[in-house]
Parts: structure tokens; sequence; C-alpha cells
């Protein structure tokens, strides 16, 4: 006689399912909570959305016009001068001063700042979806890996800097013509940042779907004959989102540091439409007496890079899943 | 391993050709004739001589194809007569007579050899830019590491603030700020390059240093602030390995497993990193040497661009090219050379 054995035995201690004993965490919140420990990158994603509501509610909070010529407050200085020179010209209608014709340099800063924010985050996205699409062809379609690749060498060993400066000089006057003088400088500095900047983040992208396309899901998605360009849009492009995302940040630097690069050679955006490069190249011949006009549009300019650097930095440590957690 | 270089090499000629060849088309869309500036009063056949003689008037084709000519065929032959007759390197060789007058590349702005003012150009690039970049590495790679080896520390947090500070603050802005400090507030420095200075005596050595100064810190700030991350991280990486903690058993003094051990097998990306990071020395300058009126290859360029004068345009732009395609190739070999894991077959 043996005993009977129960219907269900007993489990082990041991071996019992404990359950999750915390709410399954998706990835984006471990991501966050790891991006919140980065204090550099905190403060540079705070810095930069200031920058940028500043500039796009800036012109409804202070409404001079920043093209406004008035030129009986021409060469006023900024509102702090007063406290260690009692006799400097200084105004509360021009809190940080105007320039030699009498524009106001506070809204100057605002309208420049709208120009630099609006040309750095359009080529930053035109060289994204180009380098991406460029990454993803190359690396998924076997065929096309090769040629796509030796592009991408080729446009690694142009002379960058030179070869933007060719393309504003030559390209500017039919653009202006057919665009405005404005609208058509917006268009070629955007177009010519965008194609020659891509080449990091077509790399990277390519790298990463070579990998990616040698997984099981990616095999389980094509047994089931799933087309190439939706098992591109559904598997392969959500799994290279982050390094596009740090790519992106690195983009949006670059950009807006070549566009004030161009603006400070000349070549960039005509002189009564402000941006920041325009700023600091315009103050420069008179810095010994007026410094604050280099150094507000410089430090507007770094200020912005730095902070979205820090927030670079701080997204690719906390996209990293082998940083993350530890 | 040579294989591997000589088939680099092969490569690179169409790629430069086919660069050559881009920048080329690209020129020829621009606007502007170099014969605007010629009286009216001049008659129509004579002008046309005269845009033959610069090489502009016919078929785009010809005339790129009499470009590679000058560049590739005549333009050495100069330089091997030059070699020969001149310099003091190889002035004792019997003299060549390889070039007998063929036109060489103009410049429409000077109707002199494009190639003589470039090499009136390179010394004070060579010497501003040059030396920055030596003053770059020097002072990047202590930092580097140090904060690698005490990581987290002060000086390490300090040390990546400031390179990316480096990384953010643009030339234009720190070129400006230097001068309004130091030349403006304190009178220090000149805040112009004089070029045409020379060095004869102690006293004019200290000007020529005073006006370098401030140019060579605006590079080198730039340098040091990406090469000094690159080492720190390449540090990181060899200061964990297992090698590392055999060399600390055997009973090695901290200072040889640091500086030989664990150093010498992280300069091996940082080498190739300050490979490729030469030809920004000639070309990447254009906005110090702008800022600061030093009259190098950047600011050649520059005053080329606006003066319309496409040959010297080109030629530059092609000589940038030649430098970024060679440097890739020796930041290669030197990888595959250094690190003995590296095989290219």
């Amino acid at each position: 006689m043996t005993e009977p054995v129960p219907a269900s035995p007993a489990p082990i201690e041991a071996l019992r399912d404990k359950g999750p004993d915390k709410p399954p965490r998706s990835k984006w919140k471990d991501v966050w909570s790891q991006f919140r420990k980065h204090k550099g990158a905190m403060v540079g994603a705070f810095f930069l959305l200031f920058i940028t509501l500043g500039v796009l509610l800036g012109p409804y909070l202070w409404t001079l016009d920043p093209q406004a010529l008035d030129i009986r407050a021409k060469d006023m200085r900024p509102i702090y001068t007063a406290l260690w020179n009692s006799t400097a010209k200084v105004s509360w209608a021009h809190p940080l001063g105007s320039d030699q014709l009498g524009r106001d340099n506070l809204s100057q800063l605002i309208a420049g700042g709208r120009a630099s924010m609006a040309v750095g985050w359009a080529a930053m996205i035109l060289s994204l979806v180009i380098g991406a699409g460029i990454g993803v062809l190359a690396g998924y379609f076997k065929k096309l890996d090769g040629p796509l690749m030796r592009l991408t060498d080729l446009f690694l060993s142009l002379p960058i800097l030179p070869l933007l400066l060719v393309a504003v000089t030559l390209f500017r006057q039919p653009l202006r013509a057919s665009f405005g003088p404005e609208g058509g400088m917006f268009i070629l500095i955007v177009t010519v940042v965008g194609i020659t900047s891509w080449m990091p983040t077509a790399r990277i992208v390519r790298g990463d779907v070579l990998a990616l396309k040698e997984r099981e899901f990616v095999l389980a998605a094509r047994s089931i004959g799933t087309k190439p360009f939706q098992i591109i849009k559904r598997h392969l492009l959500p799994n290279v989102l982050s390094p596009i995302m740090v790519s992106a940040t690195l983009g949006l630097a670059t950009a807006i540091i070549t566009e004030s690069a161009l603006s400070f050679l000349g070549v960039g955006f005509p002189s009564d439409f402000p941006t920041w490069g325009k700023m600091l190249a315009d103050a420069v011949a008179r810095m010994e007496d007026f410094p604050e006009r280099v150094i507000l549009p410089g430090i507007a300019i770094s200020l912005t890079v730095l902070g979205v650097n820090y927030l670079g930095d701080g997204l690719r440590d906390a996209l990293d899943p082998r940083i993350r957690g530890r | 391993m040579l294989t591997y270089a000589i088939r680099r090499l092969v490569l690179s000629i169409p790629t430069l050709l086919f660069i050559s060849f881009v920048i080329f088309m690209l020129l020829q869309l621009a606007p502007g004739d170099p014969m605007a500036q010629v009286p009216l009063t001049v008659p129509p056949e004579v002008k046309q001589k005269m845009r033959e003689a610069l090489g502009v008037g016919e078929p785009a084709l010809v005339q790129y194809w009499k470009w590679l000519v000058q560049v590739f065929w005549i333009e050495p032959k100069v330089f091997i007569d030059w070699l020969t007759r001149d310099s003091w390197l190889l002035g004792w060789l019997p003299d060549t007579h390889l070039y007998n007058g063929q036109l060489r590349v103009i410049s429409w702005q000077t109707r002199s050899p494009v190639m003589d003012i470039v090499l009136q150009r390179i010394p004070q690039t060579l010497w501003v830019v040059g030396l920055s970049y030596v003053v770059g590495v020097l002072i990047a790679l202590p930092i580097g590491i140090y904060s690698a080896y005490r990581q987290y520390s002060v000086f390490d947090q300090a040390g990546t603030f400031i390179t990316m500070v480096g990384f953010s603050i643009p030339p234009f802005f720190t070129g400006p700020l230097l001068i309004v400090i130091f030349s403006v507030y304190l009178g220090w420095f000149p805040s112009i390059y004089d070029t045409t200075h020379v060095v004869h005596d102690w006293a004019s050595f200290k000007v020529q240093l005073m006006q370098m100064i401030m140019p060579v810190m605006v590079l080198a700030f730039q340098t040091t602030a990406q090469l000094s991350r690159y080492m720190r991280a390449s540090m990181l990486d060899n200061l964990n390995q297992d090698y590392v903690r055999t060399a600390r058993a055997k009973g090695l003094s901290e200072a040889v497993v640091v500086m030989v051990h664990v150093l010498r097998n992280s300069m091996i990306p940082v080498i190739t990193v300050i490979a490729l990071g030469v030809p920004a020395i000639f070309g990447g300058a254009i906005i110090t040497e702008n800022v600061f009126k030093v009259n190098g290859i950047g600011q050649l360029l520059i005053t080329a661009l606006f003066a319309n004068d496409l040959p010297m345009v080109m030629t530059l732009t092609f000589i940038f090219a030649v430098l970024i395609v060679v440097f890739n190739l020796i930041a290669d070999i030197l990888y595959g050379l250094l690190d003995p894991r590296i095989r290219y077959d």
C-alpha cells in the first residue's frame, strides 16, 4: 500500500513563484529614472527648454521690434553697467542696451535665438532623416550596403567647412531671388548643414541594423510574410531609436555652431536679420567699447550648445542598457 | 598589412578624382566672371584671349582635364625643380630642368601661380595651428590619464566639465573674448598676429611668442577638450582589464603599471584620433585665423571665396581633401601596426 499521491503536490518552497514584488516597469520609465540621476543632463534639458520657450514666447512678452531703429537711443549700455559706472548711458527701456543703430539688444537676442534655434532644429531633423534612412537601407539591404557606405566614406573625406562656405556663396543669389533674402538663406543653410552632417548617424544606425537584422524576432516577422518596409518600420526603427536620439542632440549642437560660424564669417543671413552669430560678428569691430554686444550672444550660443551637449551625455547614459540600473 | 596599405592607397585615387570632379562641377555653377574688372574699352576679341589665357571659355570637361594635368603633372615638376635648386635638403643634387614654362594653375586675383601663394602661406598656418595642436595634445594626454586614474574625483569632475565647455564654446566666441580680456583690458598681448615680424634676437622672439599665445590657446582649448575625453575613455577601458591586475600582482610599482602597461595600450585608439585631427590643422582654423588676422591658408581660402577666385578655391579645397584622405589612411594603418590584434586581411 502506498500513500495516495495528493492531486496537486505542495510546491517546494524554494521553487515557488514569488510573483513580482514590484510592478513591472516600462523601458522608458527606466530611462527616465536613469536620466534624472544625471544632474548635468537635467540642467541642460531645463536650460534648452527655457531657451526654446524664451525664443518662442519672448516676442509676446518683450514687444519691442528687433529691427526698429531708434537713433536717439543708440549705443545704450546694459542696465547692470550702472552698478560700477554711474555716468553710463542706461535706461530701463533697453535693459540689455542697444546697438549702434538704436535697435534693442534684448529683442534682437530673442529674434536671433529664434533664427538660430529654427536653423538648428531644421538642419538636425534633415540630417537625421538622411542619416537614419541611409543607415537603415545600407544595413538592411545587402546590395545597397557597399555603394551607400562608399558614399558615406566619400562624404566623410570631404573638407566640410570649406565646402559649406563654397556652397553658401555659390547658391546664395539664386535662392534669394526665388525665396526672398531670409527664406532663401534659411533653406540654403539648413540644406547645406543637413547634407554635410548625416554621416555619423548613418554609420551608427547601419551598425545597429546589421546586428538587429540577424535576431530572431526579425526572422519571425519575415517568416510570416512581413514586407521589408514593414519590418523596417515596425521592428528595426523602434530599436535604433536610442542611437538616433543621441546623435540628434549632437546634431543640434553642431548645427547651431555651424550656422553661427557661417554668420560670423559673413556668409550667413542678411545683415538686418539678427541671428546670434551675426550679432557677435557685427559687434566684434567695436568690442573694446561695447564688450557686452559680443559677450551676450556668445554666452547665449555657448550655454545653449553646452546644455544640448549635457543633454546628449545624459541621454547616452540613460539609453544604454549596460549602464542603466547600475 | 602591406597589401592592405597598397589596396587602400590605390582605392584612394578614384576617391580623390571623384571628389575633385564634384568640387570642380560645383564651382562651375558659380556666378561671376574673372573679366568683370577689365575696362569696357578693351575689345571683345582681346577679352576672349585673356579669358583663354586664364583657362576659361572652354567646355567644363576640358577645363577639368587641364586642371588635372596642371596639378598632377606640371606642379610636381615645378616642385622637383625647386627641391633640387633652392631647398637645403636636396639642393646638392644637380639641377633638374623639368619645368619649361607650361601654364600652371593661375590665381584670378593675383595672376600668379596658386601653389606659390599656398607655399607662402603655409609657414604661418603651420606655426600657429600646428603648434596649437602640439600644445593641445601635450595638455590633453596628462589630463585624460589622471582623470581616468582618479575617476569621479574632484579633478575628474572639473576636467570633464571643462572639456564639455571646450566642446561647446565656439572659437569665434573664445577668440574675441580673449582679445577683450587680454588685449583690451589687461593689454598683455597684441590682438592682431603680425606675419611680417622677423625673429632675429631675444626681444623679437618674445614679441613673436606674445602674439602667438592667444590664437594658439584658442585652438589648443578645442583640441584639448576632444582629446582628453578620448584619452580618459580609453584609459578607463584598460584600467579594469585582467592584465592590469596581473601586473599589480607581480608587484610592479603603480607608476609602471599605469604609465607603461595601461598607457601603451590606451594610446592605440588615441593615436589614430590624433592622426585623424591633423587635416583639421590646415582646414579647420579658418575661423581662428580670421579672428586673429593670421594670414594662413584658411584666411587665403576665405579671401579667395569672396573674390570669386575659383582656381584658388578649387586647389585649396582639393588640398584639404587630399590631406583628409591621406591621414585617414595613415590612421588606419597605424591602428593596424600598433595593435597586433587588428588584422585587415
